[in-house]
């Protein structure tokens, strides 16, 4: 036990603490960015976090000050973070060793690796809280709030430790017990939001009281500890109690249960495909990530437009913000040019990540069959390209439904895949190029054209324009703020291409085999 | 006869090591020929070089009339292909994987898809994360197998199947045998070989050591014999190694010999008698030294 407690700190001996570091160092850097906005518009955040019933979603308005603010906003993004990051530890040291043959291999006795995993998760998320902790005063906030901050961020990730034990006795793969996890954190989410949603403001209109479904969760408590807005730890002692219970339900669902088996019966699948060619087959495999980018995606573009009417009475500040971004100085126009145009840096993201599986170890099967390369480069970026278009037609009509024109909205939408195709086309030539490389070169000129584009580059760090022009974001047209021109789209798909073109007259050429 | 495949001083490097090194190979058209070689010797190399995956540094290759580089994807649709290393798409179902690699390859023969599956006792519901390494095997064999085609390549394929699933291989590759396909199959394994092909190439740091029938390479093959005799064995010419223990005996016997020893033995009462057929391994060894010395093995059967 003590030589395995020694081999998972092994193992995660980068992973873990560079985790804690960075999410502590993201919370530390948006809190301070925070702090540094003037009382008036601080008063103003909260007032949207605390009377948009839709905004409401993403955690409880505690009062005015940045601290509080930020433990909606930067809260939210740090309690997936720390949610997801210990399911996924506790599953690769239990479910996935088993999976893999490791634990078999190291012989260890029944219970050692799952105890291990919590131990490792728990460490791992009381390291966290302290980070968190550090980083908040550090950001210069009261040491009370920024403690129970951590502690909060820590307790979540640590119930979600318990939930990826018990899932990991549940399904026998390492992806279904991490799928499981995450919809449970998914659920959770949603349970949460209802109840903020369905809660109550008070009378000054800053701070709300959730209604009882929130209660129901391990994120409701975390929220409800009201960091730098009261600082109340009583709700953590539910936390606490689900994880011992959690625990014990995990270590008794793996006493009865073979090695290498889960609870849950094994999905069958079926006997006959028709998954015909190689477009069908990367259609087939980008299924479970556009489904779940096309709701998050949908339920983003609901949210974005349910809220684009505060945008209006939004404090000076945010107004050029939008203006800069949106290309308007209509507001409502340039917000919701904004906002599309964040959905299709978003969407670029997914087209990268669907396209990186070029470097497939399956690929000699299917060039080995009567497919040439040239073929297999279209259907992946064709496949990628659709999968955009759905994401983006979702994002644009569910924004239009909560926030007027969806037709409109659609189309703007649309125009992003440009600039979605043209990152895009990046994949194949680093592909071809530097195989090895290519997530690593593909990833860099994403966060490139991120940064040099208009919402950073442009409208948050305002860089000179000939380092703008560098980002393909930077030619979308600013629909539907702007009236779309055709030249800049056109210019893009031609560059799109001639880069696609150029991957595959060059994939063309080289060795396509074993580690490819 | 016309050749199915053939290459002449194939070389193919990578960055200082040359995987093929002036192979020559021909495998004619109708024949089930051997490809045999200890591991690391070239066989998936070349293989890959064949289904133009590499692209060669030197020498020429034929595959069915065609270039194999350039005429790629008309070719793959005349041959079907089981890589040595078998890994498959974790989500899809063993039947979707075996359909989806058929289409690919330009449609399979149903009737003889569900005989196969059948044969090798696979179920195709499974999803291919949930099988194991002989499962997994079974899969890309059944999905080759149930082509209609004049030529497939199977690399390695016994890796991993039990050896009541390598019997149903053996038959299956007779009767692709009996319908005039070819068959390249690669191996490690000396007996596999020789129960099933009619000719072998023998692969050795990239460069073919021998070609020819089995019993053109009799002189390689030296059998190890274990006996118990009823009457003590006194001498026994033409073996080598001989260990006599009482009534027990133990000695290599080249094939060629084999005849004259065994009817030494019948006169002293052969109570038990095993015989073990030479390792790939021992053959090299004995043939064209150790693992090591590579390059000297090579150079002397050049020679």
């Amino acid at each position: 036990m003590a030589a395995l407690l020694r081999l998972a700190l092994r193992r995660d001996r980068l992973r873990l603490p560079a985790y804690a570091l960075g999410v502590a160092g993201l919370w530390g850097a948006m809190l301070a960015m925070e702090a540094a906005s003037p009382y008036a518009a601080l008063a103003d955040e909260t007032r949207i976090f605390a009377t948009t019933p839709a905004v409401r979603i993403f955690g409880l308005a505690s009062g005015v000050g940045a601290g509080a603010n930020m433990a909606i906003r930067g809260g939210f993004v740090v309690s997936i973070l720390a949610a997801l990051i210990s399911a996924l530890t506790v599953v690769r040291h239990t479910r996935q060793s088993e999976e893999s043959g490791r634990s078999e291999l190291l012989g260890a006795r029944r219970h050692a690796s799952l105890a291990v995993a919590l131990l490792v998760a728990t460490g791992a998320n009381v390291a966290l809280a302290a980070a968190l902790t550090a980083a908040g005063v550090a950001a210069g906030q009261p040491l009370p709030g920024a403690l129970t901050a951590g502690a909060a961020i820590g307790a979540l990730g640590t119930v979600f430790a318990g939930v990826a034990a018990v899932t990991a006795q549940l399904a026998s793969t390492a992806r279904g017990a991490s799928g499981l996890a995450a919809a449970a954190f998914g659920a959770a989410f949603l349970v949460t939001g209802a109840g903020n949603v369905l809660g109550s403001a008070d009378p000054t209109g800053t701070r709300v009281t959730a209604a009882w479904p929130a209660w129901l969760t391990p994120l409701g408590w975390s929220q409800n500890t009201r960091p730098f807005g009261g600082d109340d730890w009583r709700p953590l002692l539910l936390s606490v109690a689900t994880f011992a219970v959690l625990t014990a339900a995990a270590f008794a669902l793996e006493a009865r249960r073979d090695a290498g088996a889960g609870v849950l019966p094994v999905r069958r699948g079926p006997a006959r495909g028709s998954v015909a060619g190689p477009f069908g087959l990367a259609w087939r495999l980008q299924r479970g990530a556009l489904l779940a980018w096309g709701l998050a995606s949908a339920g983003f573009g609901l949210v974005f437009g349910a809220i684009a009417g505060q945008v209006t009475d939004g404090s000076a500040a945010s107004a050029r913000w939008y203006e800069r971004m949106g290309g308007s100085t209509e507001i409502a126009g340039a917000y919701r040019a904004a906002m599309v145009q964040m959905a299709g840096m978003a969407v670029a993201v997914y087209a990268v990540q669907v396209l990186l599986r070029m470097r497939d170890e399956r690929l000699e099967l299917v060039l080995s069959a009567a497919v040439s390369r040239a073929r297999w480069v279209g259907a992946q970026l064709a496949s990628a390209g659709l999968g955009a278009v759905a994401i983006l037609v979702a994002f644009g009509a569910c924004m239009g439904l909560t926030g007027g024109g969806p037709l409109e909205l659609v189309g703007a939408s649309l125009v992003q895949l440009a600039g979605v195709l043209a990152l895009g086309a990046v994949v194949p030539l680093a592909f071809a190029l530097v195989p090895r490389r290519a997530a690593a070169v593909a990833w860099a000129a994403l966060l490139a054209a991120i940064l040099l584009g208009p919402m950073f580059g442009g409208a948050t760090f305002r860089l000179p324009e000939r380092l703008q022009d560098l980002s393909p974001f930077t030619h979308v047209p600013k629909a539907p703020a702007v009236a779309v021109s055709a030249a800049p789209v056109a210019a893009l798909l031609v560059a799109a291409a001639l880069v696609t073109l150029t991957g595959v007259a060059v994939l063309r050429r080289r060795d396509l085999a074993g580690e490819i | 006869m016309t050749a199915a495949i053939e290459t002449r001083g194939l070389v193919k490097r990578f960055g200082a090591t040359r995987a093929l090194d002036g192979l020559d190979l021909t495998v004619r058209t109708g024949e089930v020929h051997g490809f045999l070689g200890p591991n690391g010797a070239g066989k998936s190399t070349t293989l890959r070089v064949l289904l133009g995956l590499l692209r060669a540094n030197g020498g020429a290759a034929t595959l069915l009339g065609g270039d194999p580089w350039r005429d790629a994807v008309a070719l793959h649709r005349r041959l079907a292909y089981v890589p040595g290393e078998v890994s498959l798409w974790p989500n899809l179902s063993g039947g979707e994987t075996i359909d989806l690699l058929g289409a690919l390859r330009g449609g399979l023969d149903e009737r003889r898809r569900a005989e196969l599956l059948e044969r090798f006792d696979l179920d195709p519901t499974k999803r291919c994360r949930a099988y194991s390494k002989g499962n997994r095997q079974k899969v890309a064999l059944v999905a080759a197998l149930a082509c209609d085609v004049e030529l497939y390549l199977l690399d390695e394929p016994t890796s991993g199947l039990d050896p009541l699933m390598e019997a149903v291989f053996q038959d299956v590759v007779r009767e692709l045998r009996a319908q005039g396909r070819t068959v390249l199959l690669s191996s490690h394994i000396l007996a596999e070989v020789e129960a099933l092909c009619d000719r072998v190439t023998i692969i050795r740091a990239g460069r073919a050591v021998e070609s020819g029938t089995f019993a053109q390479l009799r002189h390689l093959t030296r059998t190890a014999i274990a006996v118990d005799t009823a009457r003590p064995l006194a001498a026994l010419s033409g073996v080598h190694d001989l260990r006599v223990d009482g009534c027990h005996a133990a000695f290599a016997v080249d094939a060629d010999a084999l005849a004259g020893v065994l009817r030494q033995l019948a006169e002293h009462d052969v109570r038990a008698l095993t015989s073990t057929p030479p390792t790939l391994e021992q053959l090299f060894l004995r043939h064209y030294g150790s693992e090591a010395d590579g390059r000297v093995a090579a150079a002397r059967a050049a020679a």
